[in-house]
């Protein structure tokens, strides 16, 4: 086994062991803080993967933004902010199924695609070529996006502000 | 390519070493006399009242919110940028578009009075 | 490629630049006491050795050997963790930057940067972004109404920072046409880009001193109000931590201006790393500098300027940057 490899598997390992403590953990807070570690995992294997720009994104924005936000909504409801809390209800069964059906669909996917992309190399100039098929391949899809994150801020402001 | 992540990577190491060095030599070194009023919360001098990790309010969230659809479009804009010299009159359109659709975003939420501080 | 060039190489690099970013932070601290007492009329630390340099000595046997007081009611791993949180992503951030023009060495050349990576300009930010959390979570750790007031506010304002930071650095990757770092600083060989982006080069200096906490932005050390803020709660060595991770950022965002907006190690006559290193120290008076000047702001003005004034500027520039490049283009 080659160095990137072993590397991968010891991250994979330690992304999945904070995964499976973001959800055994019985503090929401430390949950959170695990849940940013979690990602930040996934980044360190997108380098592995040799695509650091998702990297990048995935730091920014997942860690950057979108955990800093979990914490504030954690901080923000008085109930679950407090350490101790029993996370099992009666739907945990239920929960647990769609998520290991949801798993095996996934998995059974990931193992069917024949991934054409990952065979080509990447170009030296992979965030430029990026750039490009934003404007000329993905030119509607990139718009869509807008239009997707307008509604997304629209509708969080709407229920943030009816309480 | 790889080997400058490598590099990256020692140099995470390292720096991840230090505080810990930091940490452990004053461990040996300080002195450890403790006492029970010594740890009790330091509130000019008070009592706190009530608890700590109570509910603060709903505007952090709000500033959060808006910036996480921001910080999504600035990564968006970031390979456009890298590739604009290439590209002609149609990016600069698509970007104008683009950043206007959020633009618009912005000037709602301030219509709303979601960024105003209270 | 052997091992000489893929290990020893940069192992020692990152020791030097750990060591180098330390020893910077122990003289900014003088240099700021010395040139904000000067601001005051005052004489600042004299006392221990000639103009007091050894002054950062004394205070770092100081913290160690405090007596460490861990208040009951923490949360104790996340209290002991986030000095180290916070520290580490600030030391991290320099990784990308060059510090003078590479030169060869046995036939070896040997590039003054520690990684030359593709995505060298987003790096910082997004590291940035991970020293945040070691003060919000250290500010919930403590278990004190003043520590978390103090984290919650320094949070929210830099993330809004960030935000027209990040719209800045779009515009000058538009004139650059490259994220890497080394190539930013090759464009700028006949021209610093402070002449071409002005605008971007005031917006991202602002959100500089926002990012690191500095005056007239220094909301999480409101010594009033919050007595200190997200750190109330931590003492000697630990409090210590903090304390550098605040200054190694603004070294990180001082060098990273030096680099983006000033030419980094281009200048002529003088050795690149000189020119990098006066250029670093000149931002770095200048943020001791506003210190000295001004008074701090209030908290919903603060939050106003982002995102009422700096992100619709920093949008516009923006856009009429993409439009001047295309104009001039023909």
């Amino acid at each position: 086994m080659s160095l990137p490899q072993i590397l991968f598997l010891v991250v994979g390992v330690i992304t999945l062991g904070a995964a499976v403590a973001v959800v055994t953990s019985r503090n929401v807070l430390h949950s959170a803080f695990l849940l940013a570690l979690t990602f930040f995992g996934v980044a360190v294997l997108y380098v592995l993967l040799d695509t650091p720009y998702l990297a990048a994104a995935q730091v920014l924005v997942y860690i950057g933004a979108i955990s800093v936000l979990i914490i504030f909504a954690i901080m923000l409801s008085r109930k679950v902010a407090a350490p101790d809390l029993v996370q099992r209800n009666s739907q945990w069964l239920l929960s647990l199924i769609v998520a290991v059906l949801l798993f095996g669909v996934l998995a059974y996917l990931t193992l069917q695609t024949a991934w054409p992309a990952a065979k080509q190399a990447l170009g030296v100039d992979a965030i430029g070529g990026l750039g490009e098929a934003f404007v000329g391949t993905y030119a509607l899809p990139f718009e869509v996006v807008s239009v997707v994150l307008l509604v997304a801020l629209v509708g969080a402001i709407i229920i943030a502000r009816e309480r | 390519m790889q080997d400058n992540y490598g590099f990256l990577g020692l140099y995470l190491l390292i720096a991840i070493a230090f505080p810990f060095v930091a940490l452990g030599v004053a461990y040996l070194l300080r002195p450890k006399r403790p006492a029970p009023v010594k740890s009790s919360t330091y509130e000019c001098g008070l009592e706190t009242i009530g608890e700590t990790w109570v509910q603060f309010k709903a505007q952090y969230y709000l500033y959060a919110l808006v910036f996480v659809v921001f910080d999504v479009e600035t990564v968006f804009l970031y390979p456009w940028a890298v590739a604009y010299n290439r590209l002609g009159l149609f990016a600069l359109v698509e970007a104008l578009i683009f950043v206007g659709i959020l633009v618009a975003g912005l000037a709602y939420a301030w219509r709303k009075g979601a960024l105003r501080w209270m | 490629m052997d091992w000489i060039d893929t290990l020893l190489i940069p192992a020692i690099k990152a020791i030097v630049v750990t060591f180098g970013l330390l020893l910077g932070f122990a003289y900014m601290t003088l240099a700021e006491r010395k040139i904000c007492a000067r601001f005051q009329l005052r004489y600042g630390p004299n006392q221990a050795g000639p103009f007091g340099i050894f002054q950062p000595i004394a205070d770092a046997l100081k913290a160690i050997f405090k007596e460490e007081v861990v208040p009951e009611h923490v949360d104790k791993w996340l209290y002991v963790l986030c000095p180290v949180l916070a520290m580490v992503p600030a030391i991290l951030a320099f990784a990308v930057i060059p510090v003078g023009r590479p030169f060869v060495l046995a036939g070896r050349t040997i590039t003054l940067q520690l990684a030359d990576i593709n995505v060298g300009l987003l790096y910082p930010m997004a590291v940035a972004g991970l020293g945040a959390y070691g003060i919000v979570l250290g500010g919930w750790s403590s278990n004190n109404n003043y520590s978390l007031l103090g984290a919650l506010r320094t949070t929210a304002q830099i993330i809004s920072y960030e935000l027209p930071m990040a719209l800045s650095l779009v515009a000058l990757v538009i004139v650059t046409g490259t994220l890497r770092m080394s190539g930013i600083v090759e464009y700028q060989a006949a021209l610093p880009l402070i002449v071409l982006q002005p605008i971007g080069f005031l917006i991202y200096f602002i959100c500089g001193l926002a990012e690191t906490n500095r005056s007239p932005f220094d909301f999480p050390e409101t010594e009033n109000e919050l007595i200190s803020g997200y750190n109330t709660e931590y003492g000697g060595i630990k409090f210590a931590l903090f304390f550098m991770a605040e200054y190694i950022n603004m070294i990180v965002v001082s060098a990273l201006v030096a680099t983006l907006f000033l030419g980094g190690w281009q200048g002529p006559i003088l050795p690149g790393w000189l020119w990098f290193f006066i250029k670093t120290a000149v931002m770095l008076f200048v943020f001791v500098w506003v210190r000295a000047s001004l008074p701090r702001a209030r908290y919903d003005k603060l939050m106003h300027f982002c995102w009422k004034f700096l992100t619709p500027l920093a949008v516009v520039n923006l856009l009429v940057t993409a439009a001047v490049v295309l104009i001039l283009r023909g």
